[in-house]
C-alpha cells in the first residue's frame, strides 16, 4: 500500500544543513498496522509527513496505492490526500465548529451535497460513539472524545490509509487503551492501512503487526512485532522493549549489589524468555531435580504478541559451583533465551 | 441648554456615526483581503511569497505612519476625484477609510496568525486548497478576534473623525471645537465629551458581546 524508497530529507538553514531523514526504505502492506517508533527528534514526524507530502522529501520516491506522490501537481496531490486520513497528537480540531461540523469539514472540501454529508457524518458519529456529542464544541470535550472526533474526521472520505502522528501521546493510559481499541476495530472492519508514529512502545505492542525503529533519521531495525519484541538487536530497540517489561526487577533485588562475572558461592539472577513452543519445557523442575539448584521465582509474566504467547520469568538460582555451571549450560542449550542479570554473593 | 443646541448635538452625533460606520465598513472590506494576503504570504504560511509580503507590508506601514490630519489634506485631490468634493461629511469618509484600512489589515493579520498551525496542517492533510483554508479555517477560527480588532479600529475612527471638522466634515469633534472651545460654551464641550464617552463604551460593549458569542474556545 505504501512504498518509501530512498527517502532523504534535508532542511537548509543559515546555520547549516540538517539531515532529518537518511535513505529510508519501508514497505507497508495493505491492511497492516505499522508502527514507527523513535525518541523525540528521531525524525518520525517528518517521516510520516513525507507519506502525504506535508513535508516534501529532498529525494526519493513515495508510492501510496501505486501512485507516486512526489510527482504530482498541487491539485492532483490534494485529490490524493483525500485517500490518506491523518490524526494528530493535539487533535487539531476546528474550535469554531461543532463535532458535526468538524467531521463534515473534509466532505465540504470535496464539495459533497448536504444530504450525503449528513448521512456520512451520522454514521461516523455512531462508529466512534459520539452521537450524543453531535452539537458540542471541541472545548466541551475530553481529550479522548476529541481524538474520536479526529478519527471520525479522518475517516470521512473513506481513505485507504490512516496516518497517526503520536495520536495517543496526549492521552491518559485508559483513554489511550480505548482509542487503540477503536483503531484496531476500524482496521479490521474497514481493512484500512494504519501507520502509527509513537514514542510509546506499549502502544506499538498493543496493536501493531510490524514495527520499524527510527533513530537519528535512519531506520535501525525493522520486522514483525514478534521478532522485534522477542529478539531486539539494536541497543535502542532493546531499551524500548525493556521499557514495556512488566516484570520489573523487584525492589528487594534492586537493593542487592549485583556483580559479574560469577564467583564461587554466588547466587544468580536470571531472566528466562519463553517464546512460542519453548513454553512446553519443564525448565524449573529440571533445574531443581537434575541440577540440585534452589530456584526462587521472583516474578513472572505471560503476554501475547500478535496472538503468539510470550512469557518471561525472573528467577534466583542458588547452587554450588559445579551445579551452577551445569545448570547454566543446560539453560543455554534450550530454545529459550536466557539473560543473566547478575550475581549476588 | 437650548433646543437649538440639542438639535445640533443630535445632528453632530448622526454625522459622527455616519462617518465612523461607513468608513469602518469600507476599511474592513478593503483591510480584510489585505490582512489575509499579508498572512498567507508570510514565512512558512500556505502561500509564502516574500516579494508580495514585503512590498505590501511596506505600503501598509507607510500609510500607517502618516498622521491622520496630514493624510487628510494630502489626499484632497483623490477625495475630490471619488466624492466630487473635498469638503463635507461624505468627503471625510475617504481619508478616514484610507487611514483605517492598513490598521485593520494589520489587526486581521495578527488575528489570523493566532490560528493554530496544527489546524491548518490538518486541513492541508485533508486536501483543502489555499482558498478553502482561508474561507473555512482561517477566517472562521479567528472571527472572534477579528471582531475585537474591528471594534478597536472603530474607536480609533471615532477619534480621527473629530479631526474631520478641518474638511468641514462635521461631527461631534467639530462641534466641540467650534462651539465648546472657540465660543467658550463649556456646557456644549461637556455634552460632546459625555456623548463620545458613552459612544465608545457602547461600541466596545457591543464588540465584546459579539466576540464572546463567536468564541467557541471557552464554552464549557
Amino acid at each position: 500500500m505504501i512504498e518509501l524508497q530512498h527517502i532523504n530529507k534535508v532542511y537548509h538553514s543559515n546555520t547549516g544543513d540538517l539531515q532529518a531523514l537518511t535513505d529510508i526504505n519501508l514497505s507497508i502492506g495493505e491492511g497492516e498496522i505499522f508502527g514507527i517508533i523513535g525518541l523525540s527528534g528521531a525524525g518520525k514526524s517528518t517521516l510520516v509527513r513525507c507519506i502525504n507530502m506535508l513535508e516534501t522529501p529532498t529525494s526519493g520516491t513515495v508510492l501510496v496505492d501505486g501512485q507516486d506522490m512526489t510527482k504530482m501537481s498541487p491539485s492532483q496531490l490534494r485529490k490524493a490526500r483525500q485517500n490518506i486520513g491523518m490524526i494528530f497528537q493535539h487533535f487539531n480540531l476546528l474550535s469554531s465548529r461543532t463535532v458535526y461540523g468538524n467531521i463534515a469539514f473534509p466532505l465540504e472540501i470535496q464539495g459533497k451535497s448536504g444530504d450525503e454529508i449528513k448521512k456520512k457524518v451520522d454514521s461516523l458519529l455512531e462508529l466512534v460513539g459520539l452521537t450524543d456529542r453531535r452539537d458540542h464544541y471541541p472545548s466541551q470535550l475530553s481529550g479522548g472524545q476529541k481524538q474520536r472526533v479526529g478519527i471520525a474526521r479522518a475517516l470521512a472520505s473513506d481513505p485507504k490509509v490512516l496516518l497517526c502522528d503520536e495520536a495517543t501521546s496526549a492521552l491518559d493510559p485508559q483513554t489511550t487503551e480505548s482509542i487503540l481499541e477503536l483503531l484496531r476495530d476500524i482496521n479490521k472492519r474497514l481493512n484500512i492501512t494504519i501507520v502509527m508514529i509513537t514514542h510509546q512502545m506499549n502502544v506499538v505492542k498493543e496493536i501493531c503487526d510490524h514495527v520499524a525503529v527510527i533513530e537519528a533519521g535512519r531506520i535501525i531495525e525493522e520486522g514483525s512485532l514478534y521478532e522485534v519484541f522477542t529478539n531486539p538487536k539494536n541497543p535502542t530497540t532493546k531499551e524500548f522493549v525493556a521499557s514495556t517489561r512488566t516484570d520489573i526487577v523487584p525492589d528487594l533485588v534492586k537493593q542487592m549489589s549485583l556483580h559479574k562475572p560469577y564467583k564461587p558461592g554466588d547466587k544468580a539472577l536470571v531472566r528466562l524468555h519463553f517464546l512460542g513452543d519453548s513454553a512446553g519445557e519443564p525448565v524449573i523442575a529440571v533445574l531443581i531435580k537434575k541440577y540440585n539448584v534452589d530456584v526462587n521465582i521472583l516474578s513472572g509474566n505471560v503476554e501475547t504478541l500478535q496472538n503468539i504467547p510470550y512469557g518471561t520469568l525472573l528467577i534466583g538460582m542458588d547452587a554450588d559451583e559445579q551445579h551452577m555451571k551445569d545448570a547454566m549450560d543446560y539453560l543455554r542449550s534450550l530454545s529459550l533465551q536466557i539473560e543473566v542479570i547478575g550475581y549476588v554473593s | 441648554m437650548s433646543a437649538n443646541m440639542v438639535n445640533m448635538l443630535l445632528r453632530s452625533l448622526g454625522e459622527t456615526c455616519y462617518m465612523v460606520l461607513v468608513s469602518a465598513a469600507l476599511a474592513t472590506l478593503f483591510g480584510m483581503p489585505l490582512g489575509v494576503i499579508l498572512t498567507v504570504t508570510g514565512k512558512g504560511h500556505i502561500l509564502e511569497n516574500k516579494v508580495i509580503n514585503r512590498s505590501l507590508g511596506a505600503v501598509v506601514n507607510a500609510t500607517r505612519s502618516t498622521p491622520f490630519i496630514i493624510l487628510m489634506v494630502a489626499i484632497i485631490p483623490l477625495t475630490r476625484l471619488i466624492v466630487g468634493s473635498s469638503i463635507g461629511t461624505t468627503a471625510a469618509i475617504v481619508p478616514l477609510t484610507i487611514s483605517a484600512t492598513p490598521f485593520i489589515a494589520r489587526i486581521i493579520e495578527s488575528s489570523l496568525l493566532e490560528v493554530d498551525p496544527g489546524v491548518i496542517e490538518a486541513a492541508e492533510s485533508m486536501g483543502a486548497s489555499p482558498m478553502q483554508i482561508i474561507w473555512k479555517v482561517l477566517l472562521p477560527e479567528s472571527m472572534h478576534s477579528i471582531v475585537l480588532g474591528v471594534t478597536l479600529a472603530m474607536i480609533s475612527l471615532i477619534g480621527s473623525s473629530a479631526m474631520a471638522g478641518a474638511l468641514g466634515g462635521g461631527g461631534l469633534g467639530d462641534l466641540a471645537i467650534r462651539y465648546g472651545y472657540q465660543r467658550f460654551q463649556a456646557d456644549t464641550m461637556v455634552a460632546t465629551v459625555i456623548i463620545l464617552i458613552v459612544l465608545v463604551q457602547l461600541v466596545q460593549t457591543v464588540g465584546n458581546r459579539i466576540s464572546a458569542h463567536l468564541n467557541k474556545t471557552k464554552i464549557k
